[in-house]
């Protein structure tokens, strides 16, 4: 049987100064890793045999802005075996917001990561299909940024009309 | 269903998924849906076909997308609480649920015992009533109408006792920070009561219909078959995995909500194929009523709501005497209580599988980001390896045995 104490002593041992940062919070531990290190990490986490943390229960990202590094990615995993859930999450800069994905370790990734990507604009190196999910395929600017306006329509009246309509962003013919 | 007349009107970014069949037009390439009554929403399905084979399955999401997750970090957290009742349709209360349990692992607010009970009851009634939907739709699409129009004959006695306790019958809003919105009305019980004592006649008139009926059993057993590992690897959770045998469900790995005092079964069957997937949430049905009838009938007393005034209203009553209440009232509903810095994960689990909800706190009263682990989503992912040489007749009923909501896979 593995326990949580194993999992970040597994994960420190073999990784070593890739782990930034081992933080627990309302009882859920937490393993801040750098980039380069997520998909070793999930490797060694899902192949361990007595961790065997073999679910992917989440995998999402936070935007810090303005802060730097910007983002966050967060994952979840989740061991059935043990009952155990784990937490990583890596910080990602702003100004090149990329990381290597996990789709070869969890094939479940994919979905999730496009969905980071199409909100976030965080480009995941290696993976085999990323198009935007959610967002149509043209869309412009990823929304779920915190730098992205919440919605706000310019109202157009008949003296106005023709002038917003040229910067006014929908389907023209 | 249309389609694409040439090969060269493939979209280019579809060309990589396809097979280089595909490319010379050796193999038809087809679009199913969003408009689709087969599709169970608006979900969108490219086909490679070989004859009647299907080679490749790219499911197109986002039709439905509302942008749940956006609008919700503009909100106080308890009134960002409407919009999770929209993102998985068939499953309002326990999408409040999941939410309220995020919210109340972050700022560490404890929920008196009879507000976990009339939960439970709540969210049990909403499965009973997400699998009518499922099992009607799921029938239908295998031309068995007389099943829908019962099963939503069922349902609609679920819905009125959600009117009867929250005053809307879909759009709850009822689980709330702390507790439930309010106490259980004097009907409901006797509601409720009458509803558990016809409901195991009518499954049994459904199975009937259906458990052995050689067309029934003709279209869904040996159809797309899972293993554990590869419905664990694809993400499935929920019905779709205990069909394959594996004992996995929240309610008993992670209790919450105090699910472990209740005494239950969880549902397994061993081929993972679409009758599995049936019988297991038949089943299911089942066991709801056995949790919901040792809730109402050992109902604690007391308090529905947490009475901690710094995260929960006081009740209106409070008001014309307390000065304390009104600054409460006041601050709680104008600025909102504040959570701290930090992020939890809280799941539950959903009809589909497990919900989770991912809250991050800045210490303001908004929450910082919110983001909803759906199974429906995860179960879409899975379809193109479901899918896979399976016949087109066959689809239908393994994206309805998938029983994908598609305001939850898209929020």
């Amino acid at each position: 049987m593995g326990t949580l104490e194993q999992a970040t002593e597994l994960v420190t041992r073999e990784l070593g100064d890739n782990v930034l940062e081992l933080t627990t919070f309302r009882g859920e531990t937490t393993i801040s890793l750098k980039a380069k290190a997520i998909t070793m990490a999930a490797k060694l986490l899902r192949d361990d045999p007595a961790l065997n943390f073999n679910f992917l229960a989440m995998l999402t990202a936070v935007d810090y802005y303005p802060q730097e590094p910007r983002f966050i990615v967060a994952y979840r995993l989740y061991s059935l075996p043990n009952n155990l859930y784990l937490g990583l999450q890596v910080p990602v800069s702003g100004k090149q917001p990329e990381l290597p994905s996990i789709e070869s370790v969890y094939p479940s990734a994919n979905w999730h990561e496009r969905e980071v990507w199409d909100m976030f604009g965080i480009n995941f190196v290696g993976s085999h299909d990323q198009r935007r999910i959610l967002m149509p395929h043209d869309w412009e600017g990823h929304p779920l940024r915190k730098d992205y306006p919440l919605g706000y329509e310019e109202v157009q009246f008949t003296f106005n009309f023709d002038e917003i309509d040229k910067r006014k962003p929908y389907a023209k013919e | 269903m249309t389609a694409f007349p040439a090969e060269d009107q493939i979209p280019e970014e579809l060309r990589p998924l396809l097979s280089e069949r595909a490319q010379t037009g050796e193999t038809i390439v087809l679009n199913m849906g969003p408009q689709h009554p087969s599709t169970h929403g608006v979900l969108r399905l490219i086909l490679e076909l070989d004859g009647e084979r299907i080679i490749n399955c790219i499911p197109d999401i986002g039709f439905l997308h509302t942008g749940i997750e956006k609008n919700m970090e503009a909100k106080t957290y308890e009134k960002a609480l409407v919009m999770t009742d929209r993102t998985d349709y068939l499953n309002n209360l326990g999408n409040n649920l999941t939410y309220c349990l995020a919210i109340e692992k972050l700022v560490e607010l404890d929920v008196p015992v009879r507000g976990q009970a009339i939960r439970v009851i709540m969210v049990e009634l909403q499965r009973i009533a997400s699998h009518l939907v499922w099992l009607g739709t799921h029938a239908l699409d295998l031309a068995a109408q007389s099943v829908f129009l019962y099963c939503f004959r069922e349902r609609e006695v679920i819905l009125d006792l959600f009117e009867l306790c929250s005053g809307a019958r879909m759009m709850t809003s009822y689980i709330r920070p702390g507790g439930v919105w309010r106490d259980l009305p004097p009907d409901f019980e006797p509601a409720l009561r009458a509803f558990m004592k016809d409901l195991p006649r009518r499954l049994d008139q459904y199975e009937a219909i259906l458990t052995k009926n050689p067309l029934w059993l003709d279209r869904t057993v040996g159809i797309s078959p899972l293993d554990a590992d590869t419905a664990l690897a694809q993400g499935l959770t929920g019905p779709v995995l205990r069909a394959c045998g594996v004992p996995f469900d929240l309610r008993r790995a992670q209790p919450y909500s105090g699910y472990e005092q209740y005494d239950f079964e969880i549902p397994t069957a061993d081929n993972g194929d679409v009758y599995d997937r049936y019988v297991v949430r038949m089943q299911e049905m089942r066991q709801s009523l056995r949790i919901i009838e040792q809730a109402i009938a050992d109902l604690p007393t007391g308090l529905f709501r947490s009475d901690n005034r710094k995260f929960v209203p006081p009740p209106r009553s409070e008001l014309g005497h307390s000065m304390e209440a009104v600054i409460h009232h006041f601050k709680l509903w104008t600025e909102g209580f504040r959570a701290p810095h930090g992020s939890v994960y809280a799941a539950t689990e959903s009809p589909r599988g497990v919900l989770g909800c991912y809250l991050v706190g800045d210490g303001g009263p908004n929450p910082y980001r919110v983001h909803f682990r759906t199974p429906s989503f995860a179960a879409l992912q899975a379809l193109p390896v479901m899918a896979k040489g399976h016949l087109v007749a066959d689809l239908v009923a393994i994206i309805s045995s998938l029983d994908p909501v598609l305001g939850d896979t898209d929020r």
